[in-house]
């Protein structure tokens, strides 16, 4: 690693330290914005009540005294206050709770998503223009062109309702296969046509045509060259996905009633549970900025022939 | 003739008038192209491109005429008048199916225009509402494009024709935005938004479009700009050392001139290709959030909210779930081919 690879590396780092804290702040005073205070309209309340309750949460002091407070509860204690419509819990617990779900259910399907996006595009490459390629390339555009929201229900529809074969509910028993499921198909579809472009790509190369002179059988040719190679583009591809899968789970969740982080979002937006609402923003953005980085830091490490603007 | 070098006698045969044969060889043979329409002749090779194109027009001429003629408007509840339910069985027909009254009336030898998509609880056409909800999903798609494309091309060729301190400034501003996770503000703001337009808007003209649909607008402006002004910003940066721009500002043309004359009619291909990848993307956005029940104002639909409200009812009237949903992905598929194809055609470095 050169120090123009450091300096890069401390760029991208920096950056996404300010996007965190954008977030944080934007969140904060947007959330603070909507008129009439998270009490509002729930009961009639005295004016005294509402003065407590407001005194309670903190909501009485000056906005610049409140942010700063919940910059330094966020950034030094991991604290998101109190949640105001579920009583008794803190946001944490909230948001610990959904991710033990949701992380489930995502890794999953990220990981399902890799093996089979993979493995479709380099048989997508090999047999390149036949109809074996070209079933892949049609079902992918499809696929990639389907908004999550709408995969998840025709797949509602035809196994949990007409074929009955798997739960519409899940937190029933084999129920997060379908959201899983839901959630791979795009990712899954975009990494098979990623793999087969830069593996059509890496299989043009010189070295390639020297390993197949030398003789290397077609599976070695793949596995121990091609495959490394092509693979680089895919690494990028980590930080969108992983915002693809979260974007994706907010509606999955809803749609077959996983008891996550994303139906908790909706739920605290509907709801106007500002502290779980500001929680779970931060949180999940937080999440998707560090793969990013993450994933823009492997790209360079790992093909030290990207040059960098 | 013999000619004497420095003589100013003109050589009379210069002057005999052209033969057929050379008259011939002046001919055009073919009227001279330019880049627009070697594009287009390039797109409409495209069959894919070129079916997804006419997929779109006719999918945007239903929306746009169909409800002028049709007998019944998306809001109207069949089975009410004046506000009293008066013949329940107008809900939730299926497909081509008649209510008592409408059955009472063809049985009298009058003609009924069918419920081709069945109505729904409400007891409201839903082949009209599927048609008006494309219509909002078309319209917020290319407003929204628009909207990216003003701000987006104004803030990045300034950046790129500007430099310096000032492209500094905004790039990394541009970094920032970019680096957001888009979907999860967008849901933000617009929750948020929403609720502030609501108040702001009363009485206004805005409020017949609906706070929704303006902070989407809204949201758009904000977020969606920075992919559209980076590419722009880009092509500037290395259109601007060309020498016509050079030739322009010897001529004492300002920086306006030669962004508005010069820069911008350069950046053609990739604008019209980005602006039509962007549509798709705007529609996507917009199904999603009223999917969420951050879209359009009911009663309004759009082929989001019509997909979440049928969500509810869904193991009883799958075609209500089934119908949106295929109309969204087949707007989304083609526009997406469709900008497959322009970028095909109009991008000049893939030309080989």
């Amino acid at each position: 690693m050169n120090t123009k690879t450091l300096m890069y590396i401390v760029k991208r780092v920096l950056l996404a330290i300010v996007t965190i804290w954008v977030v944080i702040t934007v969140t904060f005073f947007v959330m603070h914005a909507v008129p009439g205070g998270p009490f509002t309209g729930e009961k009639a309340v005295t004016k005294q009540v509402m003065a407590a309750m407001e005194a309670k949460y903190g909501l009485d002091k000056p906005l610049g005294t409140q942010y700063l407070t919940y910059l330094k509860d966020v950034c030094l204690h991991f604290d998101f206050g109190p949640s105001l419509k579920q009583r008794g819990r803190n946001v944490n617990g909230i948001i610990l709770d959904g991710m033990k779900t949701s992380a489930k259910l995502g890794i999953i399907a990220a990981l399902i998503a890799l093996i089979f996006g993979v493995v479709l595009g380099s048989f997508a490459a090999l047999r390149r223009n036949k109809l074996v390629d070209r079933i892949i390339m049609v079902m992918t555009t499809a696929f990639v062109s389907m908004p999550s929201f709408i995969m998840g229900s025709f797949l509602l529809i035809i196994f949990a309702i007409s074929l009955k074969i798997f739960p519409a509910n899940g937190a029933a028993r084999n129920g997060l296969f379908l959201p899983v499921v839901t959630l791979s198909l795009y990712p899954m579809a975009y990494i098979t046509r990623l793999t087969r472009s830069s593996m059509l790509e890496v299989l043009g190369q010189d070295y390639i045509r020297t390993a197949k002179a030398k003789g290397v059988s077609g599976t070695k040719i793949i596995f121990g060259h091609a495959l490394k190679n092509s693979l680089i583009p895919v690494i990028t591809y980590f930080g969108p996905m992983l915002a693809g899968i979260v974007t994706g789970s907010l509606v999955v969740e809803q749609i077959f009633a996983v008891p996550g982080i994303g139906r908790a979002f909706v739920n605290s937006i509907t709801g106007r549970d500002y502290p779980l609402v500001m929680g779970t923003t931060i949180i999940l953005a937080a999440l998707i900025v560090i793969m990013n980085l993450i994933g823009d830091i492997m790209y360079k490490v790992v093909d030290p022939r990207i040059t960098l603007e | 003739m013999d000619k004497k070098i420095f003589s100013a006698q003109v050589n009379m045969d210069d002057f005999i008038p052209a033969t057929d044969s050379e008259k011939e060889y002046m001919v055009q043979m073919r009227p001279s192209s330019t880049f627009f329409k070697d594009s287009v002749k390039r797109l409409l090779k495209n069959k894919v491109a070129t079916t997804c194109f006419f997929i779109i027009v006719f999918i945007t001429l239903a929306a746009i005429f169909v409800p002028m003629f049709w007998p019944y408007s998306y809001e109207q509840m069949l089975g009410m008048q004046a506000g009293k339910a008066t013949d329940n069985s107008f809900n939730n027909l299926s497909p081509f199916e008649y209510s008592t009254t409408e059955q009472t009336l063809r049985a009298a030898g009058e003609k009924v225009v069918p419920h081709i998509f069945g109505t729904d609880s409400q007891g409201r056409d839903y082949f009209i509402r599927v048609v008006y909800g494309t219509r909002i999903s078309l319209a917020v798609g290319f407003f929204a494009s628009i909207i990216v494309l003003i701000i987006g091309m104004t803030i990045g060729s300034i950046a790129g024709y500007a430099g310096g301190r000032v492209d500094l400034i905004i790039m990394r501003i541009v970094d920032i935005i970019y680096s957001l996770p888009d979907m999860l503000m967008v849901i933000l703001l617009s929750s948020v938004l929403k609720v502030v337009m609501e108040g702001a808007l009363d009485g206004t003209v805005l409020a017949k479009i609906g706070s929704n649909i303006i902070s989407l607008f809204i949201v758009f402006g904000v977020l969606y700009w920075v992919s559209m002004a980076r590419l722009i910003r880009g092509q500037i940066l290395s259109l601007r050392e060309q020498e016509y721009v050079l030739a322009s500002q010897a001529a004492g043309a300002k920086g306006k001139w030669i962004i508005l004359k010069h820069l911008i009619p350069n950046c053609f291909s990739v604008i019209i290709i980005s602006t039509a990848l962007q549509i798709p993307s705007a529609i996507f956005t917009e199904s999603y959030l009223s999917f969420l029940g951050l879209g359009v104002n009911a009663p309004m639909p759009s082929l989001g909210s019509l997909a979440c409200d049928a969500l509810n009812g869904v193991s009883s009237y799958p075609s209500r779930l089934v119908i949106p949903a295929l109309v969204i992905s087949l707007i989304v598929l083609s526009l997406n081919l469709f900008g497959d194809g322009l970028r095909d055609a109009f991008d000049p470095k893939l030309d080989t």
